[in-house]
């Protein structure tokens, strides 16, 4: 099942998840050569870890010359942006649309490829009243989304499912990952509780679920390695409601008003202006929980839980907390020791 | 650094009681609860929720519970209601008595249209309170892991009729609980409940401000709109939930699909609902009585 590997090609080495991936990669044994393809240059943290990958400096449009030169056994495409900074929303649509639809072209050609390993996302199952309170791989999102990472993600999937009928030969896999969370990874998501005072939507307590990055990484590492075509969501089980989590990690919510803020949220995309996106705001109005079932069943391993991954991360951010529980246990000893006091002196006085 | 008059007072009553509302405080402050993958959260509900729809429960409206011995003890159970009352207070009311009344103090899962999930508060009100959207893949899956799902397959049609209407069922759409029902081979147990079509008699519709506010209705009853926010207030009707025996369906499941089997099965829940209707309106003469 697990046999050896040739080349391996994975893109979007240049930032945290596609750079893990090459790394965890290289250092195993059962895997042959390992290339990155993207046009920038690796952050700084990253380039030590990089050391066992070669780095090719090219786009997307040049996919084809790449995977066929180098006579890939295994494309693992990681180079999807989730928000639309810097660049704005035309350079995001351009890299994940435009640059999916050229590796792709590219992978049709090449006459060795035996895997493809796709990132995708749980945006893909879209956010409306209407949805199921959980959803499974066969889901089909009931509206288009009005996020511009929702339907960059239908559109990339949309691809897929054509590359797996042109090439029935490649066993493709698709990931649809929860959002990251984790004390080391840098989201919007992990941004957005990092901060003291957060914004919430008034009236909205939306469910939410996450995987730790280090699962993922594993996901994605035994996808490489092993044999799993096919969709499947990758998601830490159970569920943290945003107040819940909002409390865990000490901060205070702040409700905002609904109408407001898509509007808001439309003017700022357009001008470029601030992080939260309709992707975003998605998210916190209507909330998202998946069903990963196919996902243990399949690779035999279990992300660890939505509250443990969430712990992870708050023991890396307790420094801005407002309230940490620490401190609500110490209150509460102290009121119960006062009540206490008040009411033995009353006795004392009355008897 | 404490004061030995201030240890703990292992037998007072209040001291319990203070001690264990800080501690609720605490745990709900910092976040230590738990909450399903529908959103339902039981510690809320049981502290805060119950306690409120008790008093609606007990003192307001005196309900009588009959049939309980029909509630499956463990495992799941499609209860399936008559639905009357403007609002969905008969929901609300039939869950406190399935939690109070039973030994098993059981939860009653509801199924809401999905306007409900479209109002900000009440989205997540019914999702703590263990609601969640009336649709076949949720249904499934909740009686799958063996579940109480609460269902009113009238709909808006059964909350928004007529005064002179009461308790006349009205269709039961397309019966789409019995085929949740007969995929899981889960019993269906009938439900009547008298009392909900007077707290707020409908005495006409004011369609052009309901498609207004997208609303399916915009109910003129005698205390609202008139009295403005009083005519929130229900009218202390006499209430009374029957259960009926339940209708097993594990020898129907391969007739999931079919709809003659379907139509057939919920006519039949219908007809036991109606039937139980008749009967417990003869027991109670007067609509506000004792």
């Amino acid at each position: 099942m697990t046999a050896a590997l040739g080349v391996v090609v994975v893109t979007g080495i240049s930032r945290h998840l596609g750079a893990h991936v090459a790394a965890r990669l290289a250092a195993d044994e059962r895997v042959g050569r390992v290339v990155g393809l993207d046009p920038n240059e690796p952050a700084a943290e990253l380039r030590e870890m990089l050391s066992g990958v070669e780095h090719v400096r090219a786009d997307a449009g040049s996919a084809s010359t790449v995977v066929a030169e180098l006579d890939a056994e295994v494309v693992v495409h990681l180079s999807l942006v989730t928000s639309s900074e810097p660049g704005g929303r035309a350079a995001m649509k351009e890299q994940n649309v435009i640059g999916t639809l050229q590796l792709l072209a590219a992978c049709q050609q090449a006459p060795h490829l035996r895997k493809l390993v796709m990132r995708s996302s749980t945006a893909a199952y879209g956010a409306s009243f209407r949805d199921p309170a959980v959803f499974t791989e066969d889901t089909e999102p009931r509206q288009v989304p009005r996020g511009g990472f929702a339907r960059d993600i239908l559109d990339v999937e949309g691809y897929l499912r054509g590359f797996r009928r042109r090439r029935a030969d490649v066993s493709a896999t698709v990931l649809r990952f929860a959002p990251f969370i984790g004390s080391t990874a840098d989201t919007s998501l992990t941004r957005y509780f990092a901060q003291p005072l957060v914004p919430t939507v008034f009236g909205r307590d939306p469910r939410l679920q996450f995987v730790h990055v280090d699962d993922a990484l594993e996901v994605l590492r035994r996808s490489v390695v092993e044999d799993h075509p096919g969709t499947f969501n990758v998601a830490g089980a159970g569920v943290l409601a945003l107040s819940q989590a909002i409390r865990r990690a000490g901060r205070l919510a702040v409700p905002v008003f609904e109408p407001g803020l898509s509007a808001a949220a439309t003017l700022a995309g357009g001008l470029r202006v601030g992080r939260y996106g309709l992707d975003q705001l998605d998210l916190f109005v209507h909330g998202r929980v998946v069903d990963t079932t196919r996902l243990i069943e399949e690779y035999g391993f279990e992300p660890r839980t939505t509250a443990a991954a969430f712990d992870d991360f708050i023991r890396g951010h307790t420094d801005r907390a407002v309230v940490t529980a620490d401190q609500l246990a110490a209150a509460e000893r102290a009121i119960l020791d006062g009540i206490r006091r008040v009411r033995a002196s009353a006795a004392k006085v009355s008897s | 650094m404490s004061d030995p008059a201030v240890e703990d007072w292992p037998g007072d009553p209040w001291d319990k009681r203070v001690a264990s509302a800080l501690s609720f405080m605490r745990r709900r402050l910092s976040g230590q609860y738990e909450v399903d993958e529908f959103g339902f959260d039981p510690e809320l509900t049981d502290h805060v929720f119950y306690p409120v729809l008790r008093r609606l429960y007990r003192d307001w409206f005196r309900t009588e519970v009959f049939g309980l011995e029909h509630l499956p003890d463990d495992g799941a159970g499609l209860v399936v209601g008559n639905h009357s009352g403007t609002v969905a207070m008969d929901a609300l009311m039939l869950s406190v008595a399935v939690h109070d009344e039973h030994p098993k103090s059981r939860h009653l899962r509801l199924l809401g249209a999905d306007l409900v999930f479209r109002v900000p508060v009440l989205s997540e009100l019914t999702r703590k309170s263990g609601g969640t959207v009336a649709c076949n893949p949720d249904a499934e899956r909740l009686l799958r892991t063996g579940e109480l799902v609460g269902v009113f397959p009238e709909g808006f049609k059964g909350v928004g009729k007529h005064y002179r209407d009461r308790y006349k069922l009205q269709r039961f759409g397309r019966g789409g609980f019995v085929s949740a029902a007969l995929r899981t081979g889960t019993p269906i147990v009938p439900v009547a409940i008298v009392g909900a079509e007077e707290i707020y008699p409908i005495l006409g519709d004011l369609k052009p401000l309901a498609r207004l506010l997208k609303l399916p209705y915009f109910p003129v009853t005698p205390t609202f709109p008139w009295l403005g926010p009083l005519g929130l207030v229900p009218l202390p009707s006499k209430w009374l939930i029957e259960f009926c025996p339940p209708i097993p369906t594990t020898d129907l499941v391969e007739h999931a699909d079919d709809p003659m089997v379907i139509f057939n099965l919920a006519d039949q829940v219908r007809e036991t609902i109606q039937q139980t209707l008749y009967r417990l309106l003869e027991k109670r003469p007067d609509p506000f009585g004792r």
